[in-house]
């Protein structure tokens, strides 16, 4: 088994060994030809007025929190459909009651407008 | 000097696991080439034009000519970028995009490695291609890249819930986590694959794979009428490429898995008839996967050729009001099917 991980791992060295080449390649293939206007951001032709990194919507902060929640409970799906056949009625039932409290707190989140973007 | 490090039998292993990959990677990198042909000539008929004809015969060499021109091209370093992350971005991009192949089942019994928690390490792989995005977006330190990578980070995320639960579905008809187990969990013709029983499912992952490779109508990442690139505004010649490549072998990386997760993979549709058992052609085999992956990597470009973009409000409701919902309520049905005593 440990086997087929090796193989995984070594796989993804050589993807990685293929991004640098084609990075290197290029490096080695093109000419460099730096001047101060091109190394600006680009923004339209406009000098940048101020820095790049600015605040942004906390809205942000809100999905990404209602995602760390909803994907913890993928991660509590998957291993019980794997083992569907296993849990039998008790399981079921237990997941569906777990399911139930995460949609009534789903549905509080879209009746506050958590869920909005305007 | 540790015992496997002498052991020939380790070192001959490791030989034919860096040829396999070899094997997997170089035709996918000449399909990336030639789908990028496809997609112009695709998109140009579509729109009733010709599409690149001038390099070639009928243009055949375009892609030839395009990774000569994107390798000799300058790569600009910005004065005001994160040097190392700026270079670190295309590789975190390019390396999960790659990754998920080596557990990508072409035939019975034709892959790289078998492991049991294939899917499980798919859906990490093609998670954490954001992050070379919004790595980007921040390195850039330029206003179109940062933006780029901010809608990227909530667009991906939103999607990723509903990719996860349609996941689940396929879980719980297969009973595994492995590929091949999940398609030999759907022999016996084109009546047991999975896309009957978990259709609604199979929408909800196919539109989110479209999102998740930030494809058009959901390319609001790299929107040029918007954003004029998005994330990869500030990136030129090889460093652009990998990026390229890294959204291409995503996208086909999402029709493999269509094909295998929902289409039964290798399986041919007339498996077991008498029809199958006389033409060696109809019976299961890596043709019918590749048949059944070109038509999912055609589906983008007709999707790209079709729709017009959405707007970002639109694709975040579409993502948590719709598909979220679906996807738990049939989760429910299927729950409740399997209690009832519907195998499904």
């Amino acid at each position: 088994m440990l086997n087929e991980y090796l193989a995984v791992l070594l796989f993804l060295l050589v993807g990685a060994g293929i991004g640098v080449a084609v990075l290197l390649l290029g490096h080695l293939m093109s000419r460099r030809d730096p001047d101060p206007d091109k190394l600006r951001p680009y923004e339209c032709g406009f000098e940048a007025f101020d820095d790049a990194r600015m605040k942004f919507d906390v809205r942000y902060y809100l999905v990404v929190i209602l995602f760390v929640l909803f994907d913890l409970e993928v991660a509590f799906l998957f291993p019980w459909a794997v083992a569907l056949e296993e849990v039998g009625a008790y399981g079921l039932i237990s997941m569906a009651v777990f399911l139930l409290i995460l949609a009534v707190g789903f549905a509080f989140e879209w009746r506050r407008g958590a869920l909005e973007w305007d | 000097m540790p015992d496997w490090m002498t052991d020939l039998s380790v070192w001959l292993r490791v030989g034919e696991i860096l040829l396999g990959a070899m094997v997997i990677l170089l035709p996918l990198l000449a399909v990336v080439a030639y789908y990028t042909y496809a997609e112009r000539k695709i998109v140009g008929f579509i729109q009733m034009r010709l599409g690149p004809s001038r390099v070639g015969p009928r243009g055949l060499f375009q892609p030839i000519a395009d990774v000569l021109k994107l390798l000799t091209k300058e790569v600009v370093l910005p004065a005001q970028a994160s040097r190392g992350l700026f270079l670190l971005a295309p590789l975190a991009a390019l390396v999960p995009a790659l990754g998920a192949w080596a557990v990508v089942p072409f035939d019975d019994g034709l892959w790289l490695a078998n492991i049991d928690a294939g899917l499980l390490y798919v859906l990490a792989l093609t998670s954490l291609g954001a992050y070379g995005i919004i790595i980007a977006g921040w390195a850039s330190n330029s206003k179109y890249a940062l933006l780029g990578a901010m809608r990227q980070a909530a667009q991906v995320v939103s999607y990723e819930i509903a990719m996860g639960f349609a996941l689940v579905g396929v879980l719980m008809l297969s009973g595994s986590l492995n590929l091949a187990a999940i398609v030999q969990a759907q022999s016996g013709g084109i009546l047991d694959w999975f896309f009957l029983p978990l259709l609604p499912l199979l929408l909800v992952y196919l539109v989110s794979g479209v999102a998740e490779t930030n494809r058009l109508p959901f390319d609001v990442v790299e929107g040029e009428s918007e954003l004029v690139a998005g994330f990869h505004v500030e990136y030129s010649g090889s460093a652009f490429a990998v990026f390229f490549l890294a959204e291409y072998s995503a996208m086909i990386l999402i029709s493999a898995l269509t094909a295998t997760l929902f289409f039964g993979g290798w399986l041919s549709p007339l498996e077991g008839t008498q029809i199958a058992q006389a033409v060696p052609v109809l019976d299961s085999g890596i043709h019918w996967w590749l048949l059944k992956t070109a038509f999912f990597m055609f589906c983008f470009l007709w999707f790209r050729g079709t729709f017009p973009r959405y707007r970002y409000d639109q694709i975040m409701r579409l993502g948590w009001k719709v598909f979220i919902p679906v996807t738990l309520i049939w989760i429910f049905v299927l729950g409740a099917a399997r209690y009832a005593g519907f195998t499904g």
